[in-house]
């Protein structure tokens, strides 16, 4: 008698590890929610490149690998020394430290933040305070794809922060997801929620960093609540290492007179791919969303964009910008839709690339969608090398070739980087993106 | 100095220099004259290095060495300056940053030792003043919002930060107000010696007032068709181009 073996499919793994997951998770409420994702996820299939929204990026690779949920593999030690190197250190911050998607108190430097603000795990929040958890979670999040149903059934903890009302924070907070992994790909689902009071004010600095020689795959989804008068800035920095996967969802509901800043700073991954979406459910709400993607290497970077302008007198500023070096490919989508009732829309959109080498490529792909009779909108989308008559203009007061273009590699990402509004976070920033591009800095 | 002959080139496959001699001698002043598109600023940018002009006959002797065979930068490290007439900006990169970088890779290719921080500061501050701007332009970025005067300026700042041998000023007089013609013209005065030389390349007979050539040359169709002292600009204040290049003189 001969036994087949059927290797199984993507969805039927996600679904029999989410199984594992839900059958620890003891709070019922979002034991229920999981079982309810899984439930979705069984009845979905995964993007295809036949799929509109993930027409350039090829998921086959890391649909077809075998998975260890992080929550199954020993201990991974990190250490205070690792962790040293891994975050910024030249600005004053609050840390937080989680490491494959578990918080680890030790390692985090946060003192003072805990009188100010509600910071603790999604578990222990849904614990303690049963209401708040159920009013916001998965409430913000669009679940459209089976990576959304996948997550949900399979995390295990997250990150919860509530600022209070009136809240200003002096100093930026620093998360720092290490990852690190062992033989088979890794797989971390993890999500953050973040309820922003009213009249508040805030930076929060997202960084992924991967450990040499781990295989893993990153899942996250960050819902962000901003209430009335609130102001959140996040600044996302991807420095993933480069056997890794990391697929990224934001999802941002924005109350009337709200700022939301969102900084998108790609570096490190094999495959990132990052949507955000953002609704502007109000008036005089304003929404940058900006970002810099520097590929080097076989790196795939897709960056998606959705904004519903859905009540008038909004604006948003859309700024991406992309360097590709080697055979490195970039994706930008950027979707904005114009309500009927959103009268006295401003919203731009621009998304600008150059190309280091012969085999790097980009494809973009700004889409408007304007159903308002009274608006200011604009998109534009550049490809293109460096500057000739500007390099010229550099090497002609005796600076070589290699400095000339390095100059104009920073005076590119200028526009975005300078938007920053840390300034240690610029500088490390722009070494970032000569280091990543292997160059010298010559700022 | 320097020395042309004979020299041909063309852009996008078209001849527009038809075969230049020019001579200039260290301590001098020439002024290259002439109507649009005869073949100014296409000289200008042969003898620095664009890569988009190719010369196609001719030598070009620079201090002894052949001109042409040598890339942009080593050039400029040979002790050339093009005063560009549409200056880059060059957001993100200070105009201190820039500078600093040039002159020690020009002291580099020279074996002369780099310029302390101090001696640098010493020398920007110096230079800064000599061209009117202030102290904050060190930070500031290289051309970065400035105004066409404002760039014209930091172009013979720029000079005079790099001291070379030869200065070839493209146009850096066009759009410029007359206290900003003052300004830049007191600027390539202050840099002229008997050790160096300046080309200047330009329209208007006006900059000629404050700048006094030693000798001009009038360019047309590619070759100049007429060279004298500064008398000629006078000249040709009054009668314009027209009985040059119409064969009549």
């Amino acid at each position: 008698m001969s036994v087949e073996v059927k290797k199984m499919d993507a969805v039927e793994r996600y679904t029999a590890s989410a199984e594992k997951i839900i059958a620890r998770n003891k709070n019922s409420f979002l034991s229920q929610l999981q079982s309810e994702a899984k439930v979705k996820l069984s009845e979905m299939k995964f993007p295809t490149l036949k799929t509109e929204e993930w027409k350039y990026t090829n998921l086959k690779r890391l649909l077809s690998s075998e998975l260890i949920h992080s929550s199954e593999i020993d201990e991974i030690t990190i250490t205070s020394d690792d962790v040293e190197k891994c975050k910024f250190n030249n600005f004053e911050h609050y840390l937080l430290v989680f490491v494959n998607g578990v918080f680890n108190e030790e390692l985090s430097d946060y003192e003072e933040l805990k009188n100010e603000i509600v910071i603790s795990t999604i578990l222990k929040a849904a614990e303690k305070d049963k209401k708040l958890i159920e009013s916001y979670f998965s409430k913000i999040a669009v679940n459209k794809t089976a990576f959304d149903h996948l997550n949900l059934a399979n995390f295990t903890d997250g990150l919860f922060i509530k600022i209070p009302n009136g809240k200003i924070l002096r100093k930026p907070i620093q998360i720092l997801y290490i990852s690190d992994g062992k033989g088979d790909m890794t797989f971390t689902p993890f999500r953050n929620l973040f309820v922003v009071g009213e009249n508040s004010e805030t930076s929060i600095i997202q960084k992924y960093v991967g450990q040499d020689g781990s295989k893993y795959f990153n899942n996250i989804s960050t819902e962000i609540f901003i209430g009335q008068n609130g102001i959140m800035n996040i600044y996302k920095v991807e420095l993933e290492n480069e056997d890794s996967y990391h697929i990224n969802k934001t999802d941002v509901t924005q109350s009337r007179d709200t700022q939301f800043n969102h900084f998108n700073f790609t570096f490190g991954g094999k495959l990132i791919r990052n949507d955000i979406n953002t609704e502007l459910d109000g008036e005089n709400i304003e929404c940058t969303l900006n970002g810099l993607y520097i590929g080097n290497g076989n790196q795939h970077i897709d960056n998606n964009t959705y904004i519903n302008h859905a009540k008038p007198h909004s604006t948003s500023n859309e700024l991406y910008k992309g360097i590709l070096d080697g055979s490195s490919r970039g994706v930008f989508c950027g979707k904005i839709l114009v309500d009927r009732d959103a009268q006295l829309t401003n919203a731009y959109q621009n998304n600008n690339t150059i190309i280091l080498s012969d085999t790097a490529t980009v494809d973009t792909k700004p889409q408007l969608e304007i159903y308002a009779d009274d608006v200011k909108c604009t998109h534009g989308a550049t490809v293109g090398q460096l500057d000739e008559t500007a390099l010229f203009y550099i090497l002609s007061r005796g600076i070589p070739r290699d400095k000339a273009k390095s100059m104009l590699i920073n005076a590119f990402a200028e526009s975005v980087v300078d938007s920053v509004k840390i300034e240690g976070l610029r500088d490390e920033i722009n070494s970032l993106i000569y280091e990543h591009l292997n160059r010298d800095n010559v700022l | 100095m320097i020395s042309i002959k004979n020299l041909k080139a063309k852009i996008d496959g078209k001849e527009i220099l038809q075969g230049i001699n020019l001579e200039v001698n260290a301590g001098e002043v020439h002024a290259i004259m002439g109507p649009n598109g005869s073949g100014k600023s296409t000289l200008a940018n042969v003898l620095t290095g664009h890569e988009k002009y190719e010369p196609t006959g001719g030598e070009v002797i620079f201090n002894g060495k052949n001109l042409l065979d040598l890339s942009p930068e080593d050039r400029a490290r040979e002790g050339l300056f093009l005063g560009f007439q549409y200056p880059v900006e060059i957001p993100g990169v200070s105009n201190a940053t820039f500078l600093q970088t040039a002159i020690n890779e020009i002291h580099k290719y020279n074996n002369e030792a780099e310029l302390t921080p101090k001696e640098f500061l010493d020398r920007m501050k110096e230079k800064a003043k000599v061209v009117g701007m202030d102290n904050s332009l060190i930070s500031r970025s290289v051309n970065t919002g400035f105004s066409g005067g404002e760039k014209k300026k930091n172009e013979i700042f720029q000079l005079l930060m790099l001291n070379p041998k030869l200065a070839i000023l493209d146009e850096t007089d066009s759009g410029l107000d007359i206290d900003a013609l003052r300004v830049v013209s007191n600027g390539v005065n202050e840099f002229r010696n008997e050790n160096n030389a300046v080309i200047l390349v330009t329209h208007y007979q006006r900059l000629l007032d404050y700048i006094v050539p030693d000798f001009i040359h009038v360019i047309y169709q590619g070759e100049i068709i007429k060279s004298g002292g500064k008398e000629l600009a006078l000249e040709l204040e009054a009668k314009g181009y027209d009985w040059i290049t119409n064969g009549e003189a």
